[in-house]
């Protein structure tokens, strides 16, 4: 591979992963431009978004809906959709259960109560994880082994659409990836944008006891909020899983935490911010890789999250705001 | 305010309690040796150090500090390269403990002077950044740090005409817990010093703070160093304890969290809450789990293939739903320091 092909290879990987990190980042940055919260269990929600996606796949696999061609040539693309609406329904009622459950009694407790019970959440959906990595199914290692990471079977076909000839390799799945993710991505602008409901969410964020008093229903915001925040994680979820071809209990952590500093490099609450951080990590992830070293790429990235803090608080997109009192 | 009165003795009566029935513990060792106590003892000593730390930053000062593993980290490492045979240094159980200390302050200091202006929630997720970047980097750094192997061996306490080992686990405890009661003796009397005071103030309200003439930075940048001392302390223990390092993973955020479940269960912004919730939290974690898990085995009820019936997979939802009751229901823990305003 010449270096051109291996930078472009990079590029595409960083593209790829950088869309479902802006997915993941949206709900971040929704919720805290809403509430002020850092939705710690977020990451752990697209988990769980992860462990229904491979359920659903191993009940149709068992069901050998998933062969090739089971529903015309474009069962993959219909299996694929239905994937994204399930797990995207899932973690959006999960998102506003929790929500319901135990943020908003907490919502005029100091904020540093209600970030602890968020890593609470946290560490309870990442249980339940690993008890729906035990379950007696096949895809599950037969209930073995809790605890390892589960193979995640390849839905679209893996050829290279470049040709085999091409040393840069550009799969079915890079493509999947960007027909999901622009989509909801417009699909949430024109929302916000657009909606009556987006411009309560939008008066919201501003301040809430002026769009209170102006008969916006705040909860109903702030639920809506959550359900919309979890729906694009379970969607990313999906295309994880889908690329990686493998999924564990833990991969919540990780990839919350690049969706968060996504969310903050591109200025905490911003959409469009949480949208260009995303690509944006995922492009220093690819490059990291390849040309420092896998093993430091997580330093890199969580020191690029400190250096921003630092300097630029406020992120790429964000509005320098003063802390409210 | 009461306590205020008996600033001048060594202890109050709610510490002594505490301290008195760590020391007691090794009778129930001797009563109950089925519940292998002389591990968990020690464990229970070093944890409550470092969670004393944590109390330090997060109950008085009011900041959220999600990286305290790597203060440990950071000290049972300095312990280990100060101590251990194949380095040039070689200084011994007591300095290395004393030195391991310094190297947390400083880390703390480093970490601390650039970002305590920070809001808070930001400020919580650049110390966890720290605590993964510390892992990282001490499992990458393979040249001086070992990787994935931990410096070893590394020595126990040693005292004139005392010997420590692990064939004497309940000396070794005692030693432990003797550093403890210093420890709870410092922070006694940070508390009610005028350093304490001042993060007292600039945790109720910053701006008034200020307006008071205290600068609220200097404090925060204390308390951040002097918890990370503590905790980097703690860190040197384990490793004493341990004879090794062990592996940086150790030192992860589940650690972190354990810290602060500790400070939050057993009371945030009381010495002697905290030490009940090292108590507490620590039983949980390394006796009754694994007594529960092995009793079950034996039953031949649980198996280590499935994982509802091995009580040690809990492990999160314990430590999860800890979090989110004692926020919801009783945000001050088992026992109120009886300061804490928070509005």
């Amino acid at each position: 591979m010449t270096n051109t092909e291996v930078f472009l290879q990079q590029l595409i990987y960083g593209l790829s992963n950088g869309m479902i990190i802006a997915l993941v980042a949206l709900g971040y940055t929704m919720v805290y431009g809403i509430v002020e919260l850092i939705n710690f269990a977020h990451g752990d929600v697209f988990t769980l978004g992860g462990f229904l996606t491979l359920t659903i796949v191993g009940v149709l696999g068992a069901a050998a809906i998933i062969e090739p061609g089971a529903l015309g040539e474009s069962s993959h693309w219909l299996l694929l959709l239905g994937l994204v609406i399930a797990a995207g329904v899932f973690c959006g009622g999960l998102n506003l259960a929790i929500n319901r459950i135990v943020y908003k009694p907490l919502r005029s407790a100091p904020k540093l109560t209600q970030l602890v019970a968020a890593i609470g959440v946290s560490f309870i959906l990442v249980n339940i994880a690993l008890f729906w990595g035990g379950a007696p199914m096949k895809v599950f290692g037969g209930g073995n082994a809790a605890a390892a990471s589960k193979d995640f079977p390849e839905i679209l076909e893996g050829s290279n659409l470049l040709g085999d000839s091409s040393n840069v390799v550009l799969r079915l799945e890079d493509i999947a990836i960007f027909a999901v993710t622009i989509p909801l991505m417009i699909g949430l602008t024109l929302f916000v944008k657009k909606t009556r409901l987006g411009r309560g969410m939008r008066a919201t964020a501003q301040n809430p006891i002026a769009a209170k008093l102006m008969g916006i229903d705040t909860d109903r915001v702030i639920a809506a909020t959550f359900l919309i925040g979890g729906f694009l994680g379970g969607a990313a979820s999906v295309m994880w899983s889908v690329y990686n071809n493998t999924i564990s209990f833990q991969m919540g952590f990780r990839a919350g935490m690049d969706a968060f500093t996504a969310a903050v490099l591109g200025g905490i609450g911003s959409l469009p911010g949480a949208m260009v951080g995303g690509v944006l990590i995922g492009l220093i992830r690819a490059m990291s890789d390849q040309y420092i070293e896998t093993r430091w790429t997580n330093v890199v990235v969580f020191g690029v999250l400190i250096l921003i803090l630092i300097f630029r608080p406020s992120g790429l997109l964000g509005l320098k705001q003063r802390e409210k009192v | 305010m009461a306590a205020a009165t008996s600033r001048f003795s060594l202890f109050s009566k709610g510490q002594l309690v505490v301290l008195g029935l760590l020391a007691s513990t090794p009778l129930i060792d001797v009563a109950m040796p089925t519940l292998r106590l002389s591990a968990p003892m020690r464990t229970v000593v070093t944890s409550a150090i470092i969670a004393l730390g944590l109390n330090i930053v997060v109950g008085w000062t009011g900041l959220l500090n999600l990286g305290i593993a790597a203060f440990a980290a950071l000290g049972a490492y300095a312990f280990g390269i100060l101590t251990c045979e194949i380095y040039p240094f070689q200084v011994g159980f007591w300095w290395g403990v004393l030195l391991a200390g310094a190297v947390g302050a400083f880390a703390g200091w480093l970490l601390g002077a650039p970002t305590l202006r920070l809001r808070g929630d930001y400020l919580a997720i650049v110390t966890l950044g720290f605590g993964e970047i510390v892992q990282d980097g001490l499992k990458n750094l393979e040249a001086i740090t070992k990787g994935t192997q931990g410096i070893n061996p590394l020595p126990a306490p040693s005292l004139p005409g005392i010997e420590f080992s692990s064939e004497t686990p309940v000396r070794w405890f005692y030693a432990y817990l003797a550093i403890l009661a210093v420890v709870v003796f410092l922070c006694r009397n940070l508390e009610f010093s005028r350093l304490g005071r001042q993060w007292f103030a600039v945790r109720e309200d910053e701006l008034a703070a200020r307006c008071m003439g205290i600068q609220p930075d200097k404090a925060k940048l204390k308390a951040f160093a002097i918890g990370a001392a503590l905790a980097a302390v703690g860190g040197a223990l384990i490793a004493s304890q341990l004879s090794s390092t062990g592996e940086p993973a150790n030192y992860d955020f589940q650690m972190s969290i354990l810290a602060l479940c500790i400070v939050i269960v057993g009371g945030i912004g009381s010495i002697t809450g905290v030490m009940v919730g090292a108590i507490v939290m620590v039983g949980l974690n390394n006796v009754v789990l694994p007594i529960a898990t092995q009793s079950l085995q034996n039953a031949g009820i649980g198996s280590t293939q499935n994982v509802l019936t091995s009580p040690d997979n809990y492990k999160f939802l314990l430590f999860g739903l800890a979090l989110v009751l004692m926020m919801r229901y009783r945000p001050d823990g088992i026992i109120h320091s009886g300061k804490a305003v928070r509005k």
